[in-house]
């Protein structure tokens, strides 16, 4: 049960069940969509891109897709990088996935997913959104998936 | 019910610890464990009877091809094969399907034909399909489910009356459990003129199949899904279609002579097996086979079925949980959704307790849409499950409840 609470802790089993930021965006400049096609998570990312700032961020899971671990990452994404520079948010990623990876814990709340290493299975589900975002903010068109990425 | 205390030490791999538990294996419909006699004819087979099949003129050549079609011979036994020449070695129920699609597919469906498949089909009996029809300019109908999970029989007529030239069905739904009134079905779609594609995969492996029976006109199984190695299975076909079908794959043995510039066809089902098949796999599954008479598919099926009916009676007691697919006619598969925990993360803290399901879609999205989830958890069983293996799974769900804290969605 001891790896179960590392994996669902509380924060993200409070961000799972009131995910931040879970809105369509209206004033978004950015948009992606990401994929993961073995569990069927989908998410759409809206991003408000002001000069080289983020200054909103939303996203939307279809009804029942997404699991505790996509929808709280993607919910625990949204707060990190809203107000800051596509740099930083790049950096977080950087730091996020090299937590998954097992390297050192990413920072703030973004810690609360380093249980994720001791699941392999259920990597893919947290770097989900972050994999969106990155797509969003690189202005690609085309949706990710989880399958295509390779550094996923 | 069968006696599991005699069968699990059989299969090697459930021997052994999973997250320091006993595993429990309830994904059986994604794929079975194999017996220790399974395991031990695809050694022998290397060990002493190695060689390529149907050109050698050594001793040990012989001894191979004999054992390639004794295992085609079991197959044509198990199913009750029109003739064991009317039995194809394919990779699996995917490769079957294809096999048709392109081969009797390609010289018998036009532009504005419709074939017909259904909402439950998995996507190995849709994707093919749709490949074709797309070629053809045909067109492809999905004939709907009803509400508690059987094909919608007014559906199904009325497709009929489109004449379609080919009816692709499961006998056994992976997702649901249904079992289908396969010979019904093929009943109707005769009628109607059209030729019939049964997918076997969920069928074979639990119930006692009578292909001449069912009166289909192509049966398709996979192998590793009742016992037998991966990379093993079978198209079962009536032998005049399989006369009249052009080959699948070019290469060696479907051949009978080879000019410059065109070839004439090996007998059938050679026709339809060009290049080394894979020996191991169909000695693996005769063995499988073997072991499965030895046990009698009517006990297998009554104790799938009693699992079953178990799993659901116990699952219904816990608040939050749906089950889906219909109430009877149903297989050793209970899919089944708990409150809002998505079924991702129930089947990992399931895992932690060493209990092993399916979540997700189960390569059936046209069937998730309608039922209006984007997954679903599914616990499916075989012949060495338990009720002990029952109590794990309700133990570990209800533990799932109480970390989630489930809201009844």
């Amino acid at each position: 049960m001891s790896d179960l609470g590392e994996l669902y802790q509380q924060v993200i089993l409070d961000h799972n069940r009131n995910p931040r930021n879970f809105k369509r965006l209206e004033s978004a400049n950015r948009k992606a969509e990401g994929n993961n096609p073995l569990c069927g998570d989908r998410i759409q990312l809206y991003v408000r891109l002001d000069g080289d700032t983020i200054s909103d961020i939303g996203f939307q899971m279809p009804e029942g897709s997404g699991c505790a671990i996509s929808k709280a990452s993607a919910s625990l994404m949204t707060e990190a990088v809203k107000g800051k520079p596509t740099a930083a948010a790049e950096t977080m990623f950087a730091a996020f996935r090299d937590m998954l990876a097992g390297g050192a814990n990413a920072p703030g709340k973004l810690a609360a997913f380093s249980g994720v290493r001791a699941f392999p299975s259920r990597i893919k589900c947290a770097n989900l959104a972050w994999h969106a975002l990155h797509a969003a903010l690189q202005n690609r068109a085309e949706p990710v998936t989880t399958e295509s990425a390779r550094d996923f | 019910m069968l006696d599991t205390a005699k069968i699990r030490p059989e299969f090697p791999i459930l021997t052994q610890k999973e997250n320091g538990r006993r595993l429990v294996y309830l994904d059986n419909a994604a794929t079975s464990q194999k017996p220790r006699k399974v395991i031990d004819a695809i050694v022998h087979y290397y060990s002493f009877h190695n060689a390529n099949v149907h050109r050698g003129a050594y001793a040990l050549a012989v001894e191979a091809t004999e054992a390639y079609e004794a295992a085609r011979t079991a197959v044509a036994r198990f199913v009750n094969a029109w003739a064991r020449e009317g039995v194809v070695f394919t990779r699996g129920t995917t490769e079957s399907i294809n096999l048709v699609a392109a081969s009797w597919g390609r010289a018998n469906v036009r532009r504005g034909d419709t074939v017909v498949v259904t909402a439950m089909d998995h996507h190995s009996n849709i994707v093919p399909w749709q490949i074709l029809c797309q070629e053809k300019g045909a067109t492809l109908r999905m004939v709907e489910i009803t509400e508690d999970g059987r094909i919608d029989l007014s559906e199904f007529g009325r497709a009929l009356e489109a004449k379609p030239k080919l009816v692709a069905f499961p006998y056994v739904s992976n997702s649901l459990g249904t079992v289908n009134p396969a010979a019904q079905l093929t009943k109707l779609a005769h009628a109607a003129g059209a030729v019939t594609v049964v997918d076997g995969a969920q069928s074979s492996p639990h119930l006692r199949v009578d292909v001449q029976t069912i009166d289909c006109d192509f049966y398709a199984l996979s192998g590793h899904k009742m016992l037998a190695p991966m990379g093993s299975g079978a198209l079962i076909a009536k032998p005049a279609l399989l006369e009249a079908m052009p080959p699948y794959h070019g290469g060696g043995e479907m051949i009978e002579r080879v000019w410059d510039d065109h070839s004439t066809w090996n007998k059938i089902p050679h026709k339809f097996e060009g290049g080394t098949p894979n020996v191991e796999a169909a000695v693996g599954l005769g063995a499988a086979i073997a072991y499965l008479e030895q046990l009698g598919m009517e006990k297998v099926s009554q104790h799938e079925q009693e699992l079953a009916r178990l799993t659901i009676e116990r699952l219904s007691q816990i608040e939050g949980v749906t089950v889906y697919g219909p109430r009877d006619h149903r297989a050793g598969v209970v899919p089944f959704t708990y409150g809002d925990i998505h079924p991702h993360d129930l089947a990992t803290i399931l895992d932690k307790d060493g209990v092993c399901i399916r979540a997700g879609h189960h390569c059936t999205q046209p069937l998730m849409r309608r039922l209006g989830v984007a997954a679903t958890a599914r616990a499916s069983f075989y012949i060495y499950n338990d009720v002990d293996d029952i109590d794990a799974l309700v133990t570990a769900v209800r533990k799932a409840g109480g970390l989630f804290g489930v809201l009844a969605s």
